[in-house]
């Protein structure tokens, strides 16, 4: 057990803090929430600065145009660009996440050569087309149908809580090619155009006021065949390589943020006076323990993925479920360090508590994520 | 960074549970139960393991490793419900002679704690009470044999940990060559190791009634209900092993506090968890849960606990 870096790591660490005060400067200032354009712009031009000084798609394989780092190196930079005030993956999280590394695994060469440098530059938006009205946890039970005519699917259904949608070039799509099959093998995963024809994005408003994420209608939307990722009716396997992906090392800047948060919250509660409440402090004492631990664990992980290759384990089910919970908790305990300006939706914390609530529910349920523990870790039986 | 154990760190878990596998079985379990006088031929053969001379340099006769394999070994410990002042007979194997080699036992008594409470009274040869109060815990050690000290007898809710409870320790003699606030330190991380332990065998013990016992035509641990009580224990044993292992990486007095609290937590909680999932079998005598669900509370009162662990985070937080 070691929790030292070795020399190359703070090489690296060293580099990336120069860079990073360098040029986070000259970042122009970041758009309002609501200004989704500018804010394609603003994570995209992030994105260009990212590919131009050698960074982007650090943890991706080389020959896929990454950098080949290490876990370690990965958490090292997502902790210092947290650190460092940067802009978060934002708009580029998809193409970054989840449907660049599975183009990495699954596409041929010619895939790889057209989706994924545009990714790494920031020029090309992905969304996801996963979730549907009726496959929320249940995601095999998706109905968007692909019907092979020529060279080209025609799809024709609707998908649900598609972040980005309105300002995404390229959608990762889950199709079902084969209504006859088994329900995890007619599934088939798809890279749709947006502004294809019969292609209908209705931005969702969120509780917290927000438009973070859209509806989209697929009306007859052609997709040539050459799109397909992976064999036909093969996207449900495709697709996990995804999701694991998504549960391995999502989260890591977020927990550095979470405890600069914490941080601010202590110091405002001296300021107002609310510290000398002893259930108060110590409640934020021990959101302190959690984050510290739950950095503690983001290490464990890493260095497992490290030992293993770089294949994120179940331990990200764990770690999410503690962590959404834990992020809840925080602006709960916020809520009460603000007091009477709790119900300030203008406050930045209140907005925050609001967005906090989709944290056990997106990516997986928290109740889910118990069904994975307790089947794939502890090998309890499969029911209901 | 490799924080994941090495090949030589799963050896020496591997090993300690063979050997504790072996040597303190479920008969023996339960027949420390009936009668917990520590038995005196598997303490000498715990101290020939190593358990005690662990981190004692080797040309001291010690095995020379660090508190990264002293924390792997005692959640071990507390994993088999090893009963006895084990932790007292690792931290004292250097400074007190016969300790090391299991010939003598020796009990570490926190002085600054109400009640000051000894555990396994009739069995210590010698006890060692830490003073100074929380937070700072800077106090001397004074020695004591077992008859100089007034104590009153106390009925200890774990059948396997007799206890005593103090009236009178000021008369001891000082040692002044320990060093106190590491002590303090050290008994707190290797409590968090057996309480990791602890609560990472009521996972399985869980587990494995889940898996087997049957009710409407199914076994139980197929039912969300359950399998969602099972997953949590193993959430709060995962997160405590990070933070019980960092500190024993790191050794410092605030990553042993957080460790310490969480894993009180994981290890009580577990074994509440663990007795509903029994069912009415959890509620009786003859299950082992309760054995660990009343050492997880002795351990959980024991060198630390919440309200001292969230202040000093709190502390942390403005500092």
């Amino acid at each position: 057990m070691d929790l030292t870096f070795t020399e190359e790591e703070e090489a690296f660490r060293a580099r990336l803090r120069t860079w990073l005060a360098d040029v986070l400067p000259k970042l122009p200032p970041k758009p309002a929430a609501t200004d989704w354009p500018g804010r394609r712009r603003h994570d995209a031009a992030w994105q260009r600065m990212l590919y131009d000084a050698g960074y982007a798609g650090l943890h991706w394989p080389v020959d896929a145009g990454g950098r080949g780092a290490t876990p370690t190196q990965h958490l090292i930079f997502l902790e210092e660009t947290e650190k460092a005030g940067a802009p978060y993956v934002g708009a580029n999280f998809v193409g970054l996440l989840h449907a660049g590394p599975t183009i990495a695994a699954e596409g041929t060469a010619a895939q790889r050569a057209r989706w994924l440098p545009p990714i790494l530059r920031g020029d090309e938006i992905w969304c996801q087309g996963f979730s549907e009205p009726d496959a929320g946890s249940d995601l095999a039970a998706l109905r968007t149908r692909a019907v092979r005519d020529g060279d080209a699917y025609v799809v024709t259904g609707s998908k649900i809580w598609t972040s980005h949608a309105e300002v995404a070039d390229w959608c990762e799509l889950l199709v079902r090619t084969d209504p006859e099959a088994p329900r995890h093998r007619g599934i088939s995963w798809l890279a749709m155009p947006m502004d294809a024809p019969g292609v209908t994005v209705r931005p969702l408003r969120t509780l917290a006021g927000s438009t973070e994420f859209a509806e989209v209608f697929l009306d007859e939307v052609r997709v040539p065949v050459g799109h397909r990722i992976g064999a036909e009716h093969d996207g449900w396997r495709v697709t996990m390589v995804t999701l694991s992906f998504e549960r391995g090392t999502a989260f890591v800047g977020e927990v550095v943020a979470c405890r600069r948060v914490l941080a601010e919250l202590a110091r405002t509660a001296r300021a107002n006076g609310r510290w000398d409440d002893a259930v108060l402090r110590r409640r934020l004492g021990r959101l302190n323990v959690e984050f510290a631990a739950l950095w503690r664990l983001t290490q464990w992980n890493v260095s497992e993925a490290q030992r293993t290759g770089g294949v994120p384990g179940t331990g990200g089910s764990v770690f999410k479920l503690r962590y959404s919970h834990a992020r809840q908790e925080l602006y709960d305990a916020a809520a009460e360090v603000l007091g009477g300006q709790a119900l300030d939706a203008a406050h930045p914390w209140v907005a925050d508590r609001l967005s906090a609530l989709s944290y056990t529910i997106a990516a997986g349920t928290s109740q889910i994520q118990r069904n994975i523990v307790a089947e794939r870790i502890l090998g309890l039986p499969k029911g209901r | 960074m490799d924080f994941q154990l090495t090949a030589d760190q799963r050896a020496l878990r591997d090993g300690t549970r063979e050997l504790l596998t072996g040597r303190f079985d479920r008969d023996r379990l339960r027949a420390a139960v009936d009668d917990p006088a520590l038995d005196r031929a598997l303490w000498r053969e715990l101290a020939d393991a190593g358990f005690f001379a662990l981190r004692l340099p080797e040309a001291d006769g010690g095995v020379g490793l660090g508190l990264p394999e002293a924390v792997l070994v005692f959640e071990e410990a507390g994993r088999a419900l090893l009963p006895g002042p084990l932790v007292a007979g690792h931290l004292l194997a250097g400074a007190v002679d016969g300790v090391a080699t299991g010939e003598r036992i020796v009990a570490l008594c926190d002085g600054s704690a109400e009640p000051v409470l000894c555990e396994h009274p009739a069995d210590c040869d010698l006890l060692i009470f830490l003073e100074g109060s929380a937070p700072e815990h800077v106090g001397r050690a004074r020695q004591s044999a077992p008859a100089e000290v007034a104590h009153a007898p106390y009925a200890s809710v774990d059948p396997l940990t007799p206890l005593a409870r103090v009236t009178d320790s000021a008369h001891g003699t000082p040692c002044d060559g320990l060093d106190v606030p590491r002590l303090r330190r050290e008994a707190a991380l290797l409590t968090a190791a057996q309480q990791l332990g602890s609560a990472a065998r009521t996972v399985e013990m869980a587990v494995g009634h889940a898996r087997q016992r049957t009710q409407f035509g199914a076994p139980i641990g197929s039912f969300q209900a359950v399998k969602h009580l099972c997953a949590g224990m193993l959430v709060r044993a995962e997160l405590a092993r990070a933070a019980v292992y960092a500190a024993a990486v790191t050794g410092d007095a605030l990553d042993v506090a957080g460790a310490k609290l969480l894993a009180d937590e994981a290890a009580v909680h577990n074994a509440r968890d663990c007795l509903q999932v029994h069912g009415g079998m959890g509620f009786t005598w003859e299950a082992d849960v309760h054995l660990h669900l009343k050492r997880a509370w002795l351990r959980a009162a024991a060198w630390g606990g919440a309200q001292d662990a969230t202040e000093r985070w709190a502390d942390a937080l403005v500092d």
